[in-house]
């Protein structure tokens, strides 16, 4: 076991080394050096190589904002009718590199060449012309228009002055059907799923010609089964003979879809490999430049008293926020309850009205069996409540303010971080400089606004303030959105070392995998209520996908269970431990 | 220091640059733009008279530039300056009017005290305006300048005015009374600087008010920067939604931040009433609290910045009135006429700081 992975890694890294060291002719023999594959995609990589027909090829591609490299020397070859997947952490240059192939930047040096020619794309329009199409990760949909009009939009036929509407469906309908995306036409946007919306977004280059897609990080805002339906699609596309770039860092998915993959880091290529044969640690540990966990290692949870308990919790939303409804769990010490749901669902809603930043309309919130609905954020925050917000930028952190500043936030009125009158920077500054080298923060230098960090790192700040104040219940919500892999593993470590010393949290994520691989106990919302609650170990991807979606899972050994049963539920699984 | 030179470097850019631009003007009308400068500086700053009658015209702008430069390090643009230091100096000659038998020592302090109190009470309603209803301070602020006009004249005009004076003013509260001024007043420069021997020419109005400007300076820098309230109220200003995350009130802490650039632009009055004027003069302010707003602009909303930018603008309006006489074709106007040169010019480095932070901001991007 052992000798084999340390084979995969030699073999990763001498791809690592070809790849940094020789221009792209040699990649591409790299390629199609064979390798045991299991995926039998090596098939298509060899007919590749004897014909060498790429839809794209960068080629030593550079790129500076100012001082900054975001592109060094990038050279990659996408071939035709292939899935190829960009991976790379945060700032490794992936965006940058297709924003210049979608003619968004202009590259300072290097060339790009399409089908075999070479190429100058100056703008967008350009792109679209050369039969390139972009799918952002932000949908550009008009929300009141409807399916046909969004994606006619910018090109749309016409007769006389006016839209010619019956011509644009019956054209969208037979784009949807060649490639077997099933829509309505007619449908307004606004009324559409986000993975329906997503499959408008890939109407829309293709109506425009597209032969090359590119898609930024499609799967970042799907439901599991969203995520198998774009896949899909994506394979049918590929069967048409369009060629796919995806940027993502979700490596399993990249395993799961894609037939070659480039690895980028540090505005630098670090790998063009292809699928077959790649491992998913082996792939990390690319990306990050080091080993790292991507599974979470944890014990049994030893769960004590309870320490939070939500009593039908309600709220009525107004315009642009989500409801509750009737929300009641808890939360013990030395566990982690994860919360399950598409985003939107009222998640973000419940973890502020626990930190105190909403007030419910009714129910109650008790920490150690006390109530807590009257204390402002400072003052639960003082009772033990730690809160890592979803939205670091909005409400983690004052981007301008310095490290040392944002490392007081929430507890700057306390002794001995402010004295009666004056704040004490002395002490500020030594717990800052504690607090930035116990929690790798990067760069370390405490002087420093929290806007010029990566987000790895002011998350990691964030984490490091709001663990020092030994929580007794942490509230955590998105904890590693737009987090490297690197900061993410510590972070999930951290988690796990509080867990144990006794602290209960409370976790909300958007990524499943996240959600099911640290908690000790998942419930699932849906529009504000709780759908039910399931064992992380023993849980499919489609069961609480299903839930996650409004559905309930079928009866079977583990049940549905409402939120009237919740009491009875939550008993059966105590007495499961004992 | 590194720090300190990036802050400096686009204000004084700005005002060289306007200095510049104001020379052409200058030459264009077919004056000597070297005179003009020649005069500016010498009328400024060449004399002891100058320097004090460019640091008595800075009083004002350093208070009303604090006021404007607190309330934007809440995210507030409090342009309602100009009423609140009309009202502050009305409370101000309204205690000693009220009061002329208390000793004057008493009344000096309890007229300070009515005159921030005035000045701070005028900002906090739009204060609590927004912060209850959401109303935008730009708009409350200015109609309550209206207001404060309308009152303060008022009262002059019917209660407080002396028969038969042709102009718009209350009684004195102080006068001269064989050759010695009796009444409630704060000494002025040259009494302050007898004691150590020092002559300081006794005709400049310059007066203590301008000792509390500069310590007011220093006690804004320290709330702002050192304390816990002024850390939260910098976090409301750039962030609500993070201050909020942290424990702090934003409707608190904006009606605070309003109070106080009410209660600093409030020591106008002290200034005008009790070191200069001895009554209240109705138009007394030449628009104080809007050119506050340049000074804080100027000033980069830090105090030293303010009260740099307060000097500079002190020392336009002392050398105006030379540059009036000593030159054919310019007017005093062209002070004026500089000074919207230097917050283009400001107005401009800012634009082109945003430019720069978007550039950070796709690198940070990528």
């Amino acid at each position: 076991m052992t000798l084999l992975i340390l084979f995969r890694h030699l073999d990763i890294l001498t791809c690592k080394i070809a790849s940094s060291h020789f221009p792209i002719g040699h990649q591409s023999s790299m390629i199609t050096r064979p390798r045991s594959s299991s995926r039998g995609v090596s098939a298509d990589i060899h007919a590749m190589s004897e014909d060498p027909k790429y839809a794209v090829e960068m080629r030593d591609v550079t790129k500076r904002f100012g001082e900054v490299l975001a592109n060094d020397s990038v050279s990659l070859a996408v071939a035709a009718r292939s899935i190829h997947a960009i991976i790379g952490e945060n700032g490794a240059g992936k965006s940058t590199a297709m924003n210049i192939l979608y003619g968004f930047y202009t590259a300072d040096e290097g060339e790009i060449l399409l089908d075999g020619e070479k190429r100058s794309i100056n703008s967008p329009r350009d792109a679209i012309r050369l039969g390139l199409g972009m799918v952002h990760q932000h949908f550009m949909l008009v929300e009141p228009l409807t399916v046909t009009e969004n994606i006619v939009l910018g090109a749309e036929p016409v007769a006389g002055l006016s839209l010619d509407y019956k011509r644009a469906r019956s054209r969208v309908r037979e784009i949807s059907e060649q490639y077997g995306l099933r829509i309505d036409p007619d449908a307004r946007v606004e009324h559409l799923s986000v993975g329906q919306q997503q499959r408008v977004e890939i109407l829309k280059t293709l109506y425009r010609g597209a032969r090359l897609l590119i898609l930024d990080e499609p799967t970042a805002v799907l439901t599991p089964q969203e995520v198998d339906e774009i896949f899909a699609i994506l394979r049918g596309l590929r069967e048409q003979g369009k060629t796919i770039i995806i940027i993502t860092h979700k490596l399993s998915e990249v395993l799961e879809l894609s037939d070659n993959i480039t690895v980028m880091r540090d505005g630098r290529v670090v790998g063009n490999l292809s699928t077959a044969g790649a491992t998913a640690s082996g792939l990390a540990r690319m990306m990050v430049g080091r080993e790292v966990l991507l599974r979470v290692e944890k014990q049994e949870a030893q769960a004590g008293a309870s320490v939070l308990e939500v009593r039908s919790l309600s709220l009525r939303g107004k315009a642009g926020n989500a409801s509750l409804e009737e929300l009641s769990f808890h939360v013990r010490a030395g566990e982690i309850l994860g919360i399950a749901g598409v985003e939107g669902n009222g998640q973000t809603e419940l973890i502020e009205i626990i930190a105190g930043l909403r007030a419910q309309t009714a129910g109650e919130i008790l920490l150690e069996g006390r109530p807590i609905d009257r204390l402002n954020p400072h003052e639960r925050k003082r009772r033990g409540i730690a809160h890592i917000p979803e939205d670091r930028h909005r409400r983690g952190l004052v981007l301008p303010f310095d490290l040392a500043d944002n490392s007081i936030l929430g507890v700057h009125q306390d002794a001995p971080i402010s004295g009666a009158l004056l704040l004490n920077r002395k002490v500020i500054e030594e717990r800052a400089k504690r607090l930035v080298r116990q929690y790798d923060v990067r760069p370390p230098n405490i002087a420093l606004a929290a806007r010029a960090l990566s987000g790895g790192n002011q998350q990691k700040l964030i984490v490091a303030r709001e663990f020092d104040i030994n929580p007794k219940l942490i509230l955590v919500a998105q904890p590693t959105r737009g987090v490297d892999i690197g900061a993410t593993e510590f972070i999930h470590r951290k988690l796990v070392e509080l867990r144990d010393e006794g602290a209960a949290v409370l976790l909300v994520s958007a990524e499943l995998d996240e959600v099911l691989n640290l908690s000790d106990r998942v419930i699932v919302i849906f529009e504000g209520r709780i759908v039910g609650e399931v064992d992380p170990k023993s849980v499919t991807e489609e069961e609480i996908g299903l839930m996650m979606t409004g559905g309930r899972k079928e009866a079977g050994e583990r049940g549905s269970r409402g939120p009237e049963e919740q009491e009875s539920g939550e008993r059966r699984s105590e007495g499961a431990e004992e | 220091m590194k720090g300190l030179i990036q802050q400096l470097i686009f204000p004084l850019i700005a005002v060289v640059a306007a200095f510049l631009v104001g020379g052409l003007i200058v030459w264009m009308v077919g004056d000597s733009p070297l005179l003009v400068y020649e005069l500016f500086f010498t009328s400024a700053f060449g004399s002891v008279d100058g320097i004090g009658y460019t640091l008595f015209y800075a009083t004002p702008l350093i208070f009303t530039g604090l006021a404007v430069a607190v309330g934007f390090k809440c995210g507030l643009l409090n342009i309602g300056a100009e009423g609140q230091l009309v009202m502050a100096a009305f409370a101000c000659a309204w205690v000693g009017l009220v009061l002329p038998e208390w000793p004057s020592l008493l009344v000096v302090l309890l007229a300070m005290i009515a005159a921030v109190a005035a000045g701070g009470i005028w900002a906090a309603v739009p204060g609590v305006l927004k912060a209850r209803f959401g109303a935008h301070e730009v708009i409350t602020t200015i109609m309550m300048n209206f207001i404060a006009f309308g009152i303060v004249s008022y009262l002059t005009q019917y209660h407080y005015r002396k028969q038969g004076d042709p102009i718009l003013e209350t009684r004195p509260i102080a006068e001269i009374k064989d050759g010695v001024l009796t009444g409630p007043h704060i000494p002025r420069m040259h009494d302050l600087l007898a004691p150590f021997g020092i002559d300081f020419p006794a005709g400049v109005p310059l007066n203590l008010a301008f000792l509390f400007a500069i310590a007011a300076c220093a006690v804004v820098y320290v709330f702002l920067w050192k304390t816990k309230w002024g850390f939260e109220l910098r976090a409301v200003g750039i962030s609500p939604s993070a201050a909020e995350y942290g424990g702090a009130s934003i409707s608190r802490n904006i009606i605070l931040a309003m109070a106080i650039s009410g209660m600093l632009a409030g020591m106008v009055g002290v200034n005008e009433v009790l070191g200069y004027r001895y009554r209240y003069y109705d138009g007394f302010s030449a628009l104080y609290g809007f050119t506050g707003i340049a000074v804080a602009l100027l000033g980069r909303n830090h105090p030293a910045g303010v009260l740099l930018a307060a000097i500079l603008f002190g020392a336009l309006t002392r050398s105006g009135l030379f540059i009036d006489i000593f030159t054919d074709r310019v007017s005093k106007d062209w002070v004026v006429v500089l000074q919207a040169i230097i917050i283009l010019f400001v107005a401009c480095g800012g634009a082109f700081r945003v430019g720069a932070r978007r550039l950070k901001l796709m690198k940070s991007e990528t």
